[in-house]
């Protein structure tokens, strides 16, 4: 049996990864948290300034999605929701929470300390990266 | 010529300790002890691990009567192998093996081999695999929120000790083909039952070949962790030999879950997987004259996760022992 004709039997046996489905799912999920979100909004809008309720609406959902990962809960919603729930700033939130729980029991800095940014630090690091990028394009072209 | 014949190896006890998910699967009347907690009060998923195979082989031995063992191998998935760390409590030489999901056919092979040529007396295998420390080691934090594919497949939480003997008994270990590691570029590390069924054909090939075999002389031939896709793929290439499968081959990552109804994708994987089976269901139906002889051909998965980060492809290794009724 050859490598071609062994890549030509597996190619016949795949299973449905239901990516339509999925992605539906994560549109309405993403879609319901940002209504929720709005509406939080538009709610602490009342009593804070515009700039204030923006980041308290934020801060709201980091912390309930941290919660939720220490509960055992979000990992079992983000079955179903995907990318609805880890592309919003909920899913940075479970990167953040999920790897510290997970090394809490070798100790505060060869635990959480050094394994906390595991998972999200390529957001962390690319993240300045193309601030980097962005702002001296920004210079250059207000140079011109 | 890699396949050892044994004349005077025999199953003197065995005991198997599996997770909630495998005690609710249809296998789960088979098996001796099971656990509910994850931790089993222990802080960790590891010493979890380390814990449930104390109680494993603990029962193992007091069932075999055994009040010493001359030589002992084990193995499981985590790194450097956490059963070191039992091993200092057991007091004889022992020997840690890798095989990745392979290391049930891998101890109870070597175990045989100790018996039947170093001529001892005792001699003890265990495996085990623990979902959450598995997933830890291998994937992802187990609460990070991710969506797995499809394709991938969902480490059992089992803990299984076979002791050995040369003192007659039911049961006997009659052969041990130690498998070739093959690598046919399959790089998806969350399809490794397509990397490792080809293993699993090579196995299966050279123990016919070697004895002059063929399904006929089986009553069952179990793969060890392939799931549902390797499963099916297997099956074509055994087809395409000529071989006529008459719903004799079977795998052990299929039949210790309901993949219909439970969450587990494509079926069970790590070494608990198909050390569960073999102890739990195939020996209980070797003992009430269901079947003669059996043949597992444990498939293991033999990547570096640095390695295929590194975009290199899974190399890949199954080993196979035949069980009989003496």
């Amino acid at each position: 049996m050859n490598q071609k004709e062994l890549h030509e039997i597996s190619s016949r046996h795949q299973v449905n990864d239901h990516k339509a489905r999925k992605a539906l799912i994560a549109f309405i999920s993403a879609g319901m948290l940002a209504v929720s979100g709005q509406l939080l909004n538009d709610w602490l809008m009342i009593y804070f300034s515009k700039e204030n309720a923006g980041i308290l609406t934020i801060l709201f959902f980091i912390f309930i999605a941290a919660i939720l990962t220490g509960m055992g809960i979000y990992d079992k919603l983000a079955k179903y929701a995907g990318a609805g729930l880890f592309i919003p700033i909920t899913g940075f939130s479970n990167a953040l929470s999920s790897s510290a729980l997970e090394c809490k029991r070798e100790g505060l800095i060869y635990g959480i300390g050094s394994n906390m940014f595991k998972l999200a630090g390529s957001v962390i690091t690319y993240g300045i990266v193309s601030a980097i990028i962005f702002s001296l394009i920004t210079y250059w072209v207000r140079m011109l | 010529m890699t396949t050892l014949q044994f004349k005077n190896v025999y199953v003197k006890s065995e005991n198997v300790i599996v997770g909630k998910l495998e005690k609710e699967g249809p296998l789960g009347s088979y098996f001796d002890d099971y656990t509910c907690d994850p931790y089993l009060n222990q802080p960790s998923f590891e010493q979890a691990e380390i814990e449930m195979n104390r109680l494993c082989v603990d029962k193992c031995l007091k069932k075999g009567k055994a009040e010493t063992v001359d030589l002992i191998y084990a193995g499981d998935l985590i790194n450097q192998l956490c059963t070191h760390y039992l091993a200092s409590e057991l007091k004889a030489p022992f020997v840690g093996l890798y095989g990745a999901c392979s290391n049930s056919a891998l101890t109870i092979g070597h175990a045989a081999m100790a018996v039947e040529h170093l001529h001892m007396k005792h001699v003890l295998a265990f495996t085990s695999s623990h979902t959450q420390a598995a997933e830890r080691q291998f994937r992802y934090p187990n609460e990070y929120g991710v969506q797995k594919k499809e394709c991938s497949t969902s480490t059992v939480t089992a803990s299984g000790a076979v002791l050995l003997s040369n003192e007659f008994s039911d049961l006997k270990v009659t052969s041990f083909t130690i498998g070739s590691v093959v690598d046919w570029q399959f790089s998806d590390v969350n399809d490794m039952g397509k990397a490792m069924a080809p293993a699993a054909y090579q196995t299966i090939m050279t123990h016919f070949e070697d004895l002059g075999r063929t399904f006929d002389d089986y009553d069952l031939i179990v793969s060890g962790d392939l799931g549902k896709i390797g499963y099916a793929m297997l099956s074509e290439m055994i087809e395409k030999a000529r071989f006529q499968l008459e719903n004799k081959l079977n795998d052990c990552g299929i039949m210790i879950y309901d993949i219909n109804h439970q969450d587990v994708f494509c079926g069970g994987s790590g070494c608990g997987c198909s050390m569960a089976v073999l102890l739990g269901k195939l020996f209980k139906d070797l003992r009430s004259k269901k079947m003669k002889r059996i043949l597992l051909v444990a498939t293991g998965s033999l990547h570096n996760v640095f390695l295929t980060q590194q975009k290199l492809s899974i190399p890949s290794v199954a080993h196979a022992i035949c069980i009989e009724r003496s």
